[in-house]
């Protein structure tokens, strides 16, 4: 019968007429991402920073670049590198997040940015000073810590170095005081099981 | 006195909307019907398994987010299991499950994302791709919650996933499996009680089960002819086999029954999900390992998933050093593809990019 098909077509369109729409307005009204969001505005705590490196050995395209310094200061008072290049160049960074995971001292996290939009490429090169003075608002990706403390960067204060925490996973706590884990707990040694 | 007519070679793509990537076909036809394809690929190759073989095996884990990027979570999966197969690394059981549940999710999201293309295919434009991808959006939101990113997500890592899931993560799920069968009959009413699109795809597209067992095709365009196999029933990897689920099979092998496949995987997937959220054991996600792995000089490994497009395998080589000697990925997509002249020959134009869009095809992982 000819019609039929139309009047269920229509139908639909009449059920979804009355829906609450799922779009919303994007620069007016914004959705308000996850506190586990890896974005761009990248916290960066110099009071915890020992310029180790180990976040620019683990970053997987090799963007963080640091240079360092020997301080005069004495073992006893904090035996520590002056830092004086920190550079995230994220117009390359893909957001991984595997530079906070890395890093031992928990003084790198991510941030909750996405709207960094710029007409050269050398101006998303966040640099060291920028990183000093900027308004820290944590993600909580990687960091249960300030998960647990219910912080969201998006309606929480800026956090300073003493109120970030540490990240309390307890083998993690095993790598980060330097120890090295035995190699024969994690099974290596044995010969590859591969039942492929 | 007879017309003179001559067959004409069409080219398609690469970067033809409705190409699924970027991926160019030099057609030819005679009048409408279709005589002769050569695909031609390669537009988006990056040197994966190259790029693999510089990086540790942690860091991998990041680069094959952008094989299938509608399908990320399986390829994590995929890798991560060749890596603790390389290592013997036993993953914790809850690690297991939260690495099942994301990947049955992703099974889902890029399912929702083939039947909406089929139907954007079909000439339906717009407004059921957007219901298709309306309903994955609150999928990819799940993913923020677990670990932070939609797209590329890196969640898992050898030995387990990155962390547990955040408190507010298990009210959302479920309000999602609440909803979603509802949306599934939706959909599915609302493809199948199409006559327009029964006739565009029934009978349409037809792949005898012999020429796709031949070609080594695998995933739903397999079983939408006919044979039952599947990876997860065949040789399960981390919790499948404690979990119950049917693996539908079409029969003939045309575009409807590629299509039903899949929306009747989504509903096991459903039900998959339900479970691991019902028997999910506390304890740790991660197994205990230093940020750097040394697998034994000489181990290799093959880790396989039933990826949503087919059979995904992830093959290393170890030396002895902190990345792999040679990591080589057996992509679904690309073996797929194979088929496309037994899929394409003998139909005529508009058929053509519909039966390209049945197979699943994504760029990203053909090309690698």
């Amino acid at each position: 019968m000819y019609g039929l098909g139309l009047a269920k077509g229509l139908m639909i369109t009449l059920k979804n007429l009355t829906r609450k729409p799922f779009t919303i307005q994007y620069p007016e009204e914004r959705v308000s991402q996850h506190p586990r969001f890896r974005g761009e505005e990248f916290g960066w705590y110099e009071e915890r920073c020992t310029g180790c490196a180990s976040c620019a050995k683990y970053c997987p395209l090799g963007i963080i670049k640091i240079v360092t310094s020997p301080s005069g200061t004495a073992k006893p008072q904090g035996d520590k590198y002056n830092l004086e290049v920190f550079d995230i160049d994220i117009g390359r960074c893909m957001f991984c997040g595997l530079c906070v995971e890395a890093c031992p001292y928990d003084a790198l996290f991510m941030g909750s940015g996405f709207e960094r939009g710029r007409y050269a490429r050398s101006e998303l090169v966040i640099g060291i000073d920028e990183l000093r003075q900027a308004e820290k608002r944590p993600s909580t990706w990687f960091r249960p810590q300030l998960e647990n403390a219910g912080y969201s960067p998006h309606d929480g204060p800026p956090l300073s170095w003493k109120e970030v925490g540490r990240e309390q996973n307890r083998w993690h706590q095993h790598e980060k005081s330097g120890a090295r884990i035995n190699r024969a707990d994690i099974g290596e040694g044995r010969s590859s099981s591969a039942e492929s | 006195m007879p017309i003179r007519t001559e067959p004409i070679t069409v080219n398609i793509g690469p970067q033809h909307p409705s190409t699924h990537g970027v991926f160019r076909l030099r057609v030819t036809f005679d009048g409408e019907m279709i005589v002769d394809v050569e695909p031609i690929f390669g537009y988006l190759h990056r040197g994966t398994e190259k790029l693999a073989e510089e990086r540790n095996y942690t860091q991998i884990v990041t680069l094959t987010d952008r094989l299938d990027y509608v399908a990320s979570m399986t390829n994590n999966q995929a890798y991560c299991l060749a890596v603790e197969r390389l290592m013997g690394i036993e993953v914790p059981i809850r690690g297991q499950y939260l690495r099942v549940m994301a990947a049955e999710l992703q099974r889902i999201a890029s399912h929702l994302v083939a039947t909406g293309f089929l139907l954007q295919d079909l000439g339906a434009l717009g407004t059921p791709l957007m219901y298709c991808f309306r309903e994955r959006e609150r999928i990819l939101d799940l993913f923020e919650m677990l670990c932070g990113a939609r797209i590329t997500v890196s969640y898992m890592r050898p030995g387990g996933v990155y962390y547990d899931a955040p408190e507010d993560f298990w009210p959302a799920l479920d309000r999602f499996l609440d909803y979603m069968p509802s949306y599934l009959d939706e959909l599915e009413q609302l493809l199948a009680e199409n006559e327009i699109i029964l006739v565009r795809v029934r009978n349409v597209g037809n792949l005898p089960l012999d020429r796709l067992i031949a070609c080594s095709a695998s995933g739903p365009i397999l079983r939408a002819s006919g044979l039952a196999w599947d990876w997860r029933k065949a040789d399960p990897y981390d919790v499948y086999d404690g979990l119950e689920f049917d693996v539908p099979v079409g029969t003939n092998g045309d575009n409807l029954d590629r299509f039903w496949v899949r929306m009747q995987e989504m509903r096991q997937s459903l039900r998959i999900v339900r479970q691991c959220v019902e028997q999910m054991p506390p304890g740790p996600v991660r197994a205990e390992l230093p940020l750097v792995l040394r697998p034994p000089k000489g181990a290799e490994s093959y880790g396989r998933v039933e990826s949503p497009k087919g059979e995904l395998g992830f093959y290393l080589i170890s030396d002895g050093g902190i990345s792999p000697y040679r990591c080589k990925i057996r992509s679904p997509s690309l073996l797929n593809l194979t088929m496309i002249k037994d899929l394409l020959i003998g139909w005529k134009l508009a058929d053509m990019i519909v039966n390209l869009g049945s197979i699943d095809i994504n760029m990203g992982e053909v090309d690698r």
